[in-house]
């Protein structure tokens, strides 16, 4: 009989931000979690994860309910469970200036760990997560996987009876991910330690003995995985459009049928919820296409989830007309960018490898690839923002490095972190960019109502900027970037931090400005919204490894319906061993 | 694009950019605090603490004499607002004490045969002990004395000595320090101003990510630079002229310029300041790097400046550094602008080391914008 690591009940902790509605983080939160085991807790952003998480270090106070960890009440005792338990926040503390070693000498003695016992622990530590041959290399070095690893490594330099990790794989590129929880699978099983995790990634959830589902402070469910999928059983299917038909049109269409759940391409088929087993979306009805019922995944049970709980009815993204779904292919159309065996190196690095790639108009275009892996200085190139070392780069038939200002001129760009004028409001922000674009004082105006509208910002016209919720700041930001009605759209991670339902929204934008005509570069770390993209780039170590359409590239490398994570890993493990092959 | 349109297109450029910064800077409340507290702070300090003139400076008297005459000699002390007296000592064995507490700060010692030795004809030695801790004070203080007794023996005598001065101040007849401060204030109250919000300005939105949104929009490198340096121009601007209204109405230091002159050169004066704000701004790559460069540069600009200590007194080596400091050139104008009413045929030559100094640090400002981003 496993007894419980962490007793929750009734748990509620509200924050009283300075002028602003105050926050109801947590509200009534139970959990249990048990013994020897891994335990996930998975919720969009702003579900209260991390709050919970705290709550559990002592490093805050509940305002209302009990909290036991390895049984001891941590409201009473914070400091005996905190000799308990080993906690990795998000953003773990690692020393980047220090060697591998030397971050785990430091936490060492912070935790007053002996010699002798540190000599054990530490080779088994380095030897689980493959650190061993960088022990003298600096941290700051280390890729965004191997930084999480070592954060891993300094967080169990002592036994701990209960770890917390708190997203440890945020970021991370999948094939770090999968090692990871390699990791932390073999900690369970070797050491029996306790592990609560929280994630944003169902799949790995989907690896954890016991699933929780926080969402906007309320736990939604609770169950072991194949439990909490019964809630989807029989309303997944799987829907094989035409050749000649859009993936993301017809996942558009479908996200706007009443009888859907929700949808997402997956393995170049497009996978839908429905609300009861037998309903069947009108597209589906119209062009006689067949649903092909398929095995609940816990992702599915999340969405439902999500979805029952979501404030507000999903709002239909207008100005489709069926004929876009039409596929014309974008190879066909005028080419809107051009790079020609592009480098750019910083001192003696690398960063990004005689690169060659043509981007069409109307085309959305991924560029994807673990953290340094060069895509983010390729993006950097593409927009303007970095010179290119050497190459030839032209952006909507301007030459980058004759007439920069011009080429801007057709341009947006979102970036990743939200970087408009956060003092200003959402209307003082609008007409800067666009008078900034030279947009007349009626065209502005226009523009303004125009976009304000189409991204859901007209009511929130005169708040400040920086005090908008995650989701809605994202919106400000695309719609800055589309006033002067660009020819080509730079997004960068526009998706991280935003809550799944927001994410299919977004796309669903992204789905009707390519039918318009707008080209669309993009990066991401969410594997899976490669499916959405007509074209994707990977890159690794600098070198471009594969590009093309993703039906393609899984075709090449004979892993037909595979996800994207898949997909990424086998390209990456393939052009690693070669490259070892050749030293 | 015709000549025009472009000319429209910068135009619209300029005014959109130049309002986004106006809106940021006075949105923030400790912007706002910034912008009017310093001038009335540091208006009123220099105003009344930073005084060179004798007020009540604590003496002590040790008068063994007890004649007709010290007492004649001592009145003379009593009767001047430059002096006041703190203690009457039968012997000098007390006096250090008094010195050494700070309880006064200059002794005057009349030795016992005083009115003995004048009666004779002779001449009697009066002893002024002062404290050599405050030389400035101690100086000027056995000067007044030095003063005191020369008038004295003149009045005893009943005719002056051969030669008599009669000193005239020009520009400041009383010598009042406030005249020479306050003049030299405005200038640079828009200095630190000035820099600091152009310091500022480009590395807060380096951090806040929000430049590099700037640099993707077809704004050129030439109008960010006009765009970030007008707004810090203007605010430092209409500091100056707070604190020209303090000097001149709350002090009532008189003017002797035009206001038309000063405004050139004030004008001339932050266009380098803000080159070399926008400098500092664009090779920082945070707001606290910003911080510690302008701390740094600030006080020796302000030292060197000659607004405390004529330049004339320094070192060779150090006067010839001062040519790079754009603020002792403002300095030496306002304050001949304001004081004596030289007009721009006299201070030409102030202007063009400015003038210098802005035309090589806004260049190398626009050139770093584009060139340190990584």
């Amino acid at each position: 009989m496993r007894t419980a690591v962490i007793e929750a009940a009734g748990i509620s902790k509200t924050f009283y931000p300075k002028k602003l509605p105050p926050v109801a983080a947590l509200q009534d939160v139970n959990l249990i979690a048990r013994t020897g085991q891994l335990t996930a807790l998975i919720g969009p952003d702003g579900a209260g994860k991390t709050t919970f998480m705290r709550l559990l270090c002592g490093l805050m106070k509940a305002d209302a309910g009990t909290l036991h960890v390895v049984g001891l009440d941590v409201a009473e005792r914070p400091q005996a469970v905190q000799d308990e338990l080993s906690y990795m926040p998000q953003k773990f503390g690692l020393y980047e200036d220090l060697t591998v070693q030397e971050n785990l000498d430091l936490y060492a003695d912070l935790h007053g760990i002996t010699a002798a016992q540190r000599q054990e622990r530490f080779a088994r530590l380095l030897e689980m997560t493959g650190l061993t041959p960088f022990t003298g290399r600096l941290a700051g070095k280390l890729s965004g996987g191997m930084k999480q690893k070592l954060g891993l490594a300094c967080t169990l330099v002592r036994s701990p009876k209960l770890l917390l990790l708190d997203e440890p794989t945020a970021g991370v590129d999948p094939l770090s991910r999968r090692e990871l929880w390699e990791i932390l699978q073999r900690l369970v099983q070797e050491e029996h330690l306790s592990v609560l995790v929280s994630t944003a990634y169902m799949e790995e959830a989907s690896l954890c003995q016991d699933v929780y589902v926080l969402n906007r402070g309320r736990m939604l469910a609770a169950g072991t995985p194949e439990h909490l999928c019964r809630l989807a059983e029989g309303r997944c299917f799987s829907v094989l459009s035409p050749a000649s038909f859009s993936l993301r049109i017809l996942q558009s269409e479908l996200l706007r049928d009443p009888c859907v759940t929700d949808a997402v391409p997956v393995g170049g088929r497009v996978r839908v919820i429905t609300t009861t087993p037998a309903a069947v979306p009108a597209i589906l009805k119209e062009h006689g296409w067949k649903k092909e019922p398929v095995a609940p995944r816990l992702e599915d049970a999340f969405m439902i989830l999500l979805h029952q709980d979501a404030a507000q009815e999903r709002q239909a993204v207008p100005g489709l007309s069926r004929t876009d779904g039409l596929i014309v292919d974008p190879l066909t159309q005028p080419v809107d960018i051009e790079a020609r065996d592009l480098v750019r190196t910083f001192g003696d690095f690398v960063a990004v490898r005689h690169t060659s790639f043509q981007v069409h108009r109307g085309e959305v275009f991924g560029l994807l690839g673990p953290n340094g892996a060069g895509k983010t200085t390729t993006f950097r190139m593409l927009c303007g923002l970095l010179p290119a070392t050497s190459g030839y780069l032209s952006v909507a038939g301007v030459n980058l490095r004759k007439a920069r200002t011009q080429a801007r001129a057709n341009i947006g760009y979102v970036a990743q972190k939200f970087s408009l004028y956060g003092s200003l409001t959402v209307y003082e922000n609008l007409r800067f960019f666009g008078g900034i674009y030279g947009l007349t004082r009626r065209q502005l105006e226009r523009r303004i109502t125009a976009v304000m509208e189409e991204f859901q910002l007209t009511e929130k016209a005169d708040y400040v900027a920086e005090r908008l919720p995650g989701g809605y700041k994202q919106r400000l930001s695309m719609a800055a970037a589309l006033l002067h009605k660009p020819k080509i759209l730079f997004l960068d991670e526009p998706t991280s931090g935003i809550d799944p339902l927001a994410r299919r929204q977004f796309w669903q934008q992204i789905t009707r400005l390519s039918a318009q005509g707008t080209t669309i570069i993009i990066t991401t770390h969410f594997m899976d919204e490669a499916e959405y993209c007509d074209r994707i780039m990977i890159q690794d170590k600098g070198a471009l490894l594969v590009l093309g359409r993703p039906d393609e590239i899984r075709e090449k490398l004979h892993l037909p319906g595979a996800d994207m994570n898949a997909v990424f890993i086998a390209i990456v493990e393939q052009a690693r061993q070669k490259g070892n092959e050749g030293i | 694009m015709t000549f025009f349109e472009t000319l429209a297109l910068f135009g619209q450029h300029l005014r959109y950019l130049c309002q986004k910064e106006l809106i940021t800077i006075f949105k923030d409340p400790r912007m706002q605090f910034m912008l009017v507290m310093p001038v009335i702070i540091q208006g009123f300090i220099f105003g009344y603490a930073a005084n060179y003139n004798l007020d009540r400076v604590p003496y002590a008297v040790v008068d063994e004499s007890h004649s007709s005459s010290s007492r004649d000699y001592l009145a003379r002390f009593s009767g001047t607002t430059s002096f006041e007296l703190k203690a009457v000592l039968g012997n000098t064995s007390e006096l250090g004490d008094l010195i050494t507490s700070g309880d006064v700060i200059i002794a005057i010692v009349i030795p016992q045969d005083f009115e003995d030795v004048l009666s004779r004809g002779g001449t009697a030695p009066v002893q002024v002990i002062a404290d050599g801790r405050n030389s400035s004070i101690a100086g000027i203080a056995t000067g007044y004395v030095s003063q005191i007794t020369a008038a004295w023996n003149e009045s005893r005598r009943g005719s002056a000595g051969p030669i008599t001065i009669e000193s005239r101040t020009w520009y400041n007849p009383n010598q009042i320090t406030r005249w020479n401060f306050l003049p030299g204030l405005i200038a640079m109250i828009s200095f630190v101003q000035v820099i600091f919000l152009a310091g500022l300005s480009i590395a807060r939105e380096r951090e806040q990510g929000t430049f590099e949104q700037l640099l993707v929009t077809p704004l050129s490198p030439l109008e960010i630079l006009i765009g970030k340096a007008m707004p810090p121009m203007l605010i430092g601007f209409a500091q100056s002229a707070m604190l020209y209204l303090i000097a001149r109405y709350w002090f009532a230091v008189p003017f002797a310029g035009s206001l038309g002159t000063l405004t050139v050169i004030i004008l001339v004066f932050m266009l380098s300041s803000t080159g070399i704000g926008l400098s500092i701004s664009a090779v920082s790559r945070n707001m606290q790097q910003v911080l510690v460069y302008v701390l740094v540069l600030m006080i020796p600009m302000v030292l060197l400046s000659g607004i405390a200590t004529p330049v004339r007194n320094m070192p060779e080596f150090l006067q010839i550094i001062t040519y790079a400091d754009p603020m002792r050139f403002a300095v030496d104008a306002v304050k001949r602008v304001y004081l004596e009413g030289a007009g721009l045929a006299a201070i030409w030559r102030d202007l063009v080391p400015m003038f210098l100094i802005a035309a090589v640090t806004m260049p190398i400002a626009a050139w770093l914008f584009r060139h340190r981003t990584v």
